[in-house]
């Protein structure tokens, strides 16, 4: 098996709930807490595993905003685990999922240097390093119903931009929606080969605003403007 | 990156103590500048000694959660910064057990004690290595990931160990021109060495926004980064320097490292002025702890990509 996640920027509307809810389960979660300096002060901060990015892409007026969420990709070349001198980090055989043991890592940071994706933040008040566990605690767990054994990002995130599944198994929705879609990977040339993968805006029709512009309602009101003082 | 004075201290130290642990090894093994007396032989071991474990000292203080230190040792088949701790702590039998016996036989030159000093040497220099690799192999930090990295910490540990070792022999009043050359010839070649570092990573290369994002024909900017204020990522992997202000600590450094101690080795050879000695090594010390500041600051981690930055 090899969990991860698929995210879809054509749908991303990037509200932050995916890193909310993830804050909300893992900070009670197996490496919780999940601490906040300065929550109410002048500059608050904290630990948090899910960051979502905005950015532009492309040149007016054929640009488009993208919200990039970012959490670890579970990669299958972790180097992060490879790196970490104590074994605190470590990569699941059997489902793939990378995690820190809290009770061995001794906070020397080397293992975030070695993630591309910034994946890992350091705990300044446990002194040991955090990250994304894929809500272990929730996808494995036989006490809740089957529908929400999924990491608490891909339930909360109300544009369904999140899907999570086996990349093994050629017929998980993760491997088809990949496949269809043109699924990629982010930074491929640093050959970490991450797990999760991201869908790429979907090719819409341009919509034609120059015509629409000179539809008989529009031309008025474009006119009503010019003419009315303000 | 982010420069840690813990982790500078550690490089700059340790690299130095191994360095002059190897020319200690070295000059006894064939009697250059015909040997090292015991006394001098003990000064450079505790001297090495001393410098080792400032360094190794230091770096727990980079340790968030320094209880865990021991398990350091654990993963030396697969991390570097493990081996380089197996490795440093090795050290120690080696040289302590070389100083005792200098000190009871007063023969730094005997076999047994040679023994000794190559395999503190030995230890001392794979350690170099070890610490170099730590940095050599993160693919995320181009301007590490070469392997002029630990060339360029031998070079410079090679070079501390040396001057050192000159104002050891000048001080005890024992000149020694073979090793004032070598001195003068190992900083010379860590200057040359750091100048082809330093046009390796002057130019822009590896991964850029636009693989970070996957819009690989597309302009792409950011709008936002998502937080507030600083996050973990922004402390340790925000730190740049501006262009006009790296090019300026750079010639100061030059200066400092090697410029001003060359012209003291040089003045030394003529004058036999111990003191000018002493205060090249600790120039030379100084000046590559300027260097290995610029190394952490300069390095510039991929996640900035994701903070804004067009390229790394
Ligand atoms: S995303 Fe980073 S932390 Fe996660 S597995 Fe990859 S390298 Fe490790
Ligand atoms: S910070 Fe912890 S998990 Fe990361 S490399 Fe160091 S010991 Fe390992």
């Amino acid at each position: 098996m090899r969990l991860g996640l698929v995210i879809d920027l054509d749908t991303c509307v990037g509200c932050h709930a995916c890193a909310v809810a993830c804050k909300e389960w893992n900070t009670s979660g197996t490496t919780g807490a999940l601490t906040d300096y300065q929550p109410y002060g002048a500059k608050p901060s904290g630990v948090w595993f899910n960051r979502i990015r905005h950015y532009e892409i492309g040149d007016y007026p054929h640009n488009k905003t993208i919200n990039f969420p970012m959490s670890c990709m579970h990669c299958e070349n972790a180097e992060c685990v490879t790196v970490c001198p104590t074994g605190a980090s470590y990569k699941r055989a059997e489902d793939g999922i990378v995690l820190v043991d809290q009770s061995k890592c001794m906070g020397c940071n080397y293992c975030s240097w070695a993630c591309p994706y910034g994946a890992r933040e350091l705990d300044r008040a446990s002194g040991t390093m955090k990250k994304c566990t894929l809500c272990i605690d929730r996808i494995y767990d036989m006490e809740i119903p089957e529908e929400e054994r999924q990491p608490a990002c891909v339930l909360t995130c109300p544009a369904h931009a999140r899907m999570f599944g086996d990349f093994d198994d050629p017929e998980s929705p993760v491997s088809r929606a990949v496949r269809e879609r043109g699924g990629y990977q982010l930074m491929p040339e640093l050959n970490y080969n991450p797990s999760n993968h991201y869908l790429p805006p979907r090719v819409h029709a341009p919509i034609d605003t120059e015509r629409m512009r000179q539809k008989g309602l529009r031309a008025v009101k474009d006119w009503i403007h010019r003419a009315v003082e303000r | 990156m982010h420069p840690a004075l813990a982790v500078i201290f550690l490089t700059l130290f340790s690299g130095g103590g191994f360095g002059l642990m190897a020319l200690t090894a070295i000059v006894n093994d064939f009697q250059i500048d015909g040997g090292l007396n015991p006394l001098q032989t003990m000064i450079a071991l505790l001297v090495s000694l001393a410098f080792v474990s400032i360094g190794l000292l230091s770096s727990t203080a980079h340790l968030a959660n320094p209880k865990n230190a021991w398990r350091a040792f654990t993963r030396w088949r697969t991390s570097w910064l493990a081996r380089e701790g197996v490795f440093a702590v090795a050290y120690y039998p080696f040289a302590m057990l070389y100083l005792i016996w200098v000190f009871f036989t007063g023969h730094p030159a005997a076999l047994p004690g040679l023994v000794l000093a190559n395999m503190a040497a030995l230890i001392g220099l794979i350690t170099i290595f070890c610490q170099g690799m730590i940095y050599a192999v993160l693919r995320t930090i181009r301007q590490w990931n070469t392997p002029l990295v630990p060339a360029n910490f031998y070079l410079m540990g090679l070079a501390i160990g040396a001057t050192i070792l000159v104002a050891i022999r000048w001080a005890t009043g024992n000149p020694a021109p073979a090793l004032l050359g070598t001195a003068a010839a190992l900083l010379v070649l860590s200057a040359v060495f750091k100048g082809i570092y330093y046009f390796w990573i002057s130019r822009p290369a590896g991964p850029t926004i636009r693989t970070a994002t996957g819009f690989n024909r597309l302009n792409v900017r950011i709008l936002d980064p998502g937080h507030t204020f600083g996050t973990f990522l922004t402390e340790e992997f925000g730190h740049t320097l501006a262009p006009a202000s790296a090019h300026r600590i750079k010639a100061l450094m030059y200066t400092i490292a090697y410029g001003v101690p060359l012209i003291l080795l040089a003045t030394v050879a003529q004058s036999n002025a111990a003191i000018l000695a002493i205060l090249a090594a600790v120039l030379v010390v100084g000046g590559i702890g300027i260097e290995r500041w610029l190394f952490f600051v300069e390095a510039q981690h991929v996640i900035n990509l994701y903070h804004g930055r067009q390229h790394c």
